[in-house]
């Protein structure tokens, strides 16, 4: 007999069970990818396998944890909050997500600005809703979009990834929709990304509730939006009666040098929902920022959507803390300074390797590098795990290695990483089947 | 209504914050540390140029916030401190390599890199300059943390310095400064790892604390400056430099004069010097009356630091002719127990009659046995043996010799480093024994050849391993699809300049956007 809940006579033992009782297809699939890692402890940007190899994090569950893993601060905010409070009741006003929302409103991209004679001012970001993941942030963007339209349709890009819940599911890539039969081709409408007059087209019959976009589709590998691409959504979201949401579940919490990434193109959209790194990794919550207007179900029947875990309090003292470190000016100011130490270093590995790493999609922290063989960021992921490093390839597009360093890192570290980096993009390249270069 | 306030915070108040800043400052030491001398000398110059625009605001905000001193004083200090050091150290190069072909040695100089500064509430914005632009012209980046009497000015002066160097070039985040200086967050810097050096100056405890972090230190002790003058002296000149120095900026200066120590034969004339240059020379039942109020406890009474000679007669009830400067208190012997032979940071000068030089130098002896050893001394003199005597005597690292100390010491009056650290040596217990000077902050890489004639020394004349920053440091993140077009295999590494421009363009475009210019 033993009080230990977690106990394993080795890891083969571990992974065995691991596909007994939990995934058998996803613990298989990591150790024929090369990649057998079973994560114990994490600190900071490190984590370890249980035979105790040190990776640098660089997938960061899509941002998860900007901050870290187990960010003092955070863990020291959660902690003392363990001491008053538990997730709390979801019907009643919270003392936790009142300020998280008064917070987040604040931080929140201004409305824009009217042009003299011409459009009136843009409403601002002004009401707060919780879920407790990004999936149901997103289900929860486009149910108040429904109903702030009265429109069923939703428009988002092809190769879109939201979430897996039953709306957001249905917005993303087949893959995922068609396994559970959840695909609706009739409501969700995908169009090519940064193709406007194919979103054009979607929007034109005026029957459209909403367009949802990643500001930069994380799972597609980064493709970054073409300048004034975004904007150009936005306003024919605004002929056409449509509602422009971003989805900055990867993008938000200044990875790319901004708090949230839609800031950089100009735009202020009618919703923005974030999660993953919103709360540090330390206690899940998820947030949707919407206007008056599409929030409006909120002051008409605000039983209308109810989560239990939806807002949990010691999730909301998290992401306080979170936005707090997250938006100090030192930390702006880091992530300025480590996107451009990461163009040059990866420049330099780029110029040794023309053939084979081909380019570099980067919005500051936010990289995806595209290697020159449909998975070649496979290869590239199994040879960093090697030199230990975690990055991951991009499933919807396996040429594409996110590559999503934290917004904390320092000199010494980046540079470790870099050169582990350039290590492991020239090993991977020789991994390449045969006939190929 | 009752408030609701819940503390979920764990660090004391502004810790991590701090914090924050010397993760930025690594990032901007290590941009900074790779910048030419053509770049360091404009950002010294603009830094210099802001600090002296504002020599006067500040030195009026200083007086008024921490109730120290006089404005007309300060506004020499921080010019001396701006414009006054980028001069001083022009001809100077703490930045290119030198190269000694002779000895086949070639010098690279290496930044101290985060420097974290205290600064004092006597000195408060000229410290603050003088810190920044030491760190500037050796390519440190420095967090500065204020004294907590001196804060607003201090915050504001160091954001004014660092405003300037980052318009002309200098790395963001080059010199920060904490708003909420408290014990709990000098010693969560102090300790910090990422810092490289603490320069310390303020009282005895801040210091003590900096040399025992374990982070490299330079740190000061306190001053005690006994000022011999003999008969051989000009007595006229003296009397007018010490006045001078006694009343400069209300003796705010740790290099003010505490304990005049004069000869029989030379006193009758000094005395009357003294008197025409507005000292006025207590009796004993009126320093009877001072002392009481000037010290509690044995300890200094800080409500008279800084403070000028009328508003201190006032206070003690004495009754002084009008523009008196200096309040001579005289006593017979330096011993422990007599609170006038301690530092006093007011100007009230301690007075003390010795029949010959050789006594004066034991009597400063004993002044510096009371506290002060390693700082600096004065003397005013004609005769080079007793002056030689009396430095080689005397625990101090400096001797201003017929000059006022107060800014003869700190180099402002004579050929000394001009500083507002003032190093006290291993007689003082810290590490510098010099006026804190830009070598203190930089350290050299020596390329050593081999000593063997068969092995030719290398030609490093125009090996230049530093360059100029292009454009902000760091620049904007835009997205790289704005420089480039991805995919392709494009490389960007021949398009520096192109994108800096682009990025330039994206900047003002994004501005006209965010700003309300509707949208593109």
């Amino acid at each position: 007999m033993s009080d230990e809940l977690i106990a394993f006579a080795s890891k083969q033992d571990m992974l065995a069970k691991s596909k007994e009782f939990w995934n058998p297809d996803k613990t298989q699939f990591w150790i024929d990818s090369g990649v057998p890692l079973v994560i114990d402890r994490r600190e900071g940007y490190f984590i370890y396998d249980v035979e105790g190899k040190r990776l640098i994090d660089v997938h960061l569950n899509g941002g998860t944890y900007n901050l870290g893993h187990r960010n003092p601060e955070v863990a020291a905010a959660v902690t003392a909050a363990m001491q008053r409070f538990d997730i709390g009741n979801h019907h009643f006003p919270s003392l936790a997500r009142t300020a998280l929302a008064e917070k987040l409103v604040s931080t929140a991209p201004p409305g824009q600005r009217g042009v003299p004679g011409g459009r009136p001012p843009g409403p601002a970001l002004s009401k707060v809703m919780y879920g407790s993941g990004g999936g149901e942030a997103i289900d929860i963007a486009l149910k108040s979009a429904r109903h702030a339209t009265g429109k069923r349709r939703i428009v988002s890009v092809a190769k879109a990834y939201h979430g897996h819940t039953g709306l957001a599911v249905a917005t993303g890539d087949e893959r995922f929709a068609n396994l559970f039969l959840a695909d609706r081709p009739d409501e969700f409408t995908h169009v090519p990304f940064n193709d406007l007059p194919a979103m054009e087209a979607a929007l034109v019959s005026r029957d459209a509730a909403a367009v949802i976009m990643e500001t930069i589709p994380a799972t597609y590998g980064f493709p970054l939006p073409e300048p004034g691409y975004l904007a150009a959504v936005k306003e024919l979201c605004e002929r056409y009666g449509a509602l422009y949401i971003a989805d900055e579940v990867q993008t938000g919490l200044m990875r790319t040098g901004e708090l949230w990434a839609i800031t950089k193109h100009g735009v202020t959209p009618d919703i923005l929902v974030s999660g993953k790194g919103i709360s540090g990794g330390m206690y899940p919550v998820s947030v949707v920022l919407a206007t008056e207007t599409a929030a409006r179900w909120l002051t008409e029947d605000g039983f209308g959507h109810m989560s239990t875990f939806g807002g949990a309090e010691l999730g909301c003292v998290a992401a306080l803390k979170t936005l707090e470190i997250t938006t100090r000016p030192e930390v702006r100011s880091m992530v300025h300074y480590i996107a451009a130490r990461f163009t040059a270093g990866l420049a330099r590995i780029q110029e040794q390797y023309p053939d084979w790493f081909t380019g570099v999609r980067q919005d500051g922290l936010v990289m995806g590098l595209e290697f020159a063989h449909p998975q070649g960021a496979r290869f590239v992921m199994k040879r960093l795990y090697e030199n230990g490093v975690w990055a991951i390839f991009s499933t919807l597009d396996p040429r594409v290695l996110q590559y999503k360093p934290g917004i904390l890192l320092d000199p010494g570290l980046t540079e470790e990483l870099l050169e582990r980096t350039e290590v492991a993009i020239g090993k991977a390249r020789n991994d390449l089947p045969k006939g190929r270069s | 209504m009752t408030a609701i306030d819940i503390d979920l915070a764990t660090d004391p108040a502004g810790v991590p914050r701090a914090r924050a800043m010397l993760g930025r400052a690594e990032w901007a030491a290590r941009s900074f540390a790779t910048y030419d001398k053509p770049s360091v000398d404009r950002i010294v110059r603009a830094a210099a140029q802001a600090g002296a625009a504002k020599a006067r605001e500040y030195a009026e905000w200083a007086v008024r916030e921490t109730g120290f001193g006089v404005v007309e004083h300060k506004v020499i200090k921080n010019l001396a401190c701006s414009t006054g050091l980028a001069d001083h150290y022009a001809p100077d190069d703490y930045v290119t390599p030198r190269i000694d072909a002779a000895a086949k040695i070639v010098e690279i100089p290496r930044p101290a890199g985060i420097v974290f500064a205290l600064t004092p509430s006597t000195n408060p914005v000229a410290t603050v300059y003088f810190k920044t632009l030491l760190a500037l012209m050796t390519r440190s980046v420095v967090v500065v943390s204020p004294h907590p009497m001196a804060r607003e000015c201090c915050a504001s002066a160091a954001r004014t310095i660092a405003a300037a160097a980052v318009e002309a070039g200098a790395p963001d985040g080059v010199i920060q400064v904490v708003d909420e200086p408290s014990v709990p967050l000098i010693n969560a810097l102090m300790t910090d790892e990422r810092t490289d050096v603490i320069v310390a100056t303020g009282g005895v405890p801040v210091v003590r604390a900096a040399y025992s972090s374990g982070t490299p230190a330079i740190g000061v002790g306190p001053g005690n400056v006994p000022v011999l003058v003999d008969e051989t002296a000009d007595l006229a000149k003296a009397a007018k430099r010490i006045v001078d120095s006694k009343s400069f900026d209300n003796s705010v200066l740790c290099t003010n004069e505490s304990v005049l120590i004069v000869t029989e034969r030379a006193a009758p004339a000094l005395l009357r010097h003294l008197k025409s240059n507005g000292a006025h020379l207590l009796t004993p039942a009126e320093r009877d009356k001072l002392v009481p109020m000037l010290f509690h406890d044995s300890r200094f009474n800080i409500e008279f630091v800084g403070r000028d000679a009328s508003w201190i007669a006032d206070r003690a009830g004495i009754r002084v002719p009008p523009r008196t400067r200096v309040l001579l208190a005289p006593f017979d012997l330096v011993v422990p127990e007599e609170p006038l032979a301690h530092e006093k940071l007011c100007p009230v000068l301690g007075l003390v009659q010795v029949r010959s030089a050789e006594r004066g130098i034991a009597a400063a002896r004993a002044v510096l046995r009371l506290s002060g050893r390693g700082h600096s001394a004065a003397i005013h003199s004609a005769d080079p043996r007793t002056i030689m005597d009396y430095a080689a005597s005397a625990e101090v690292l400096r001797v201003a010799v017929n000059a006022g100390s107060s800014l003869g010491s700190s180099g402002l009056e004579t050929n000394l480093a001009p500083s507002m650290t003032i190093g006290t040596g291993f007689f003082g217990r810290s590490s510098v024994a010099e006026n804190l000077h830009p070598r203190h902050l930089v350290q050299w890489t020596r390329l050593a050849y081999n000593r063997d004639p068969a092995e030719a020394f290398g030609d490093f004349t125009g090996v230049e391993p530093w360059q100029a920053p292009r454009g902000p440091v760091p620049p904007y993140p835009v997205p790289s699809n704005t420089f480039e077009r991805t995919g392709g295999g494009s490389t960007r590494h021949d398009v520096t300049s192109l994108r800096e421009e682009i990025r330039r363009l994206v900047i003002e475009e994004l501005a006209v956007v965010l700003g309300g210019g509707g949208r593109g």
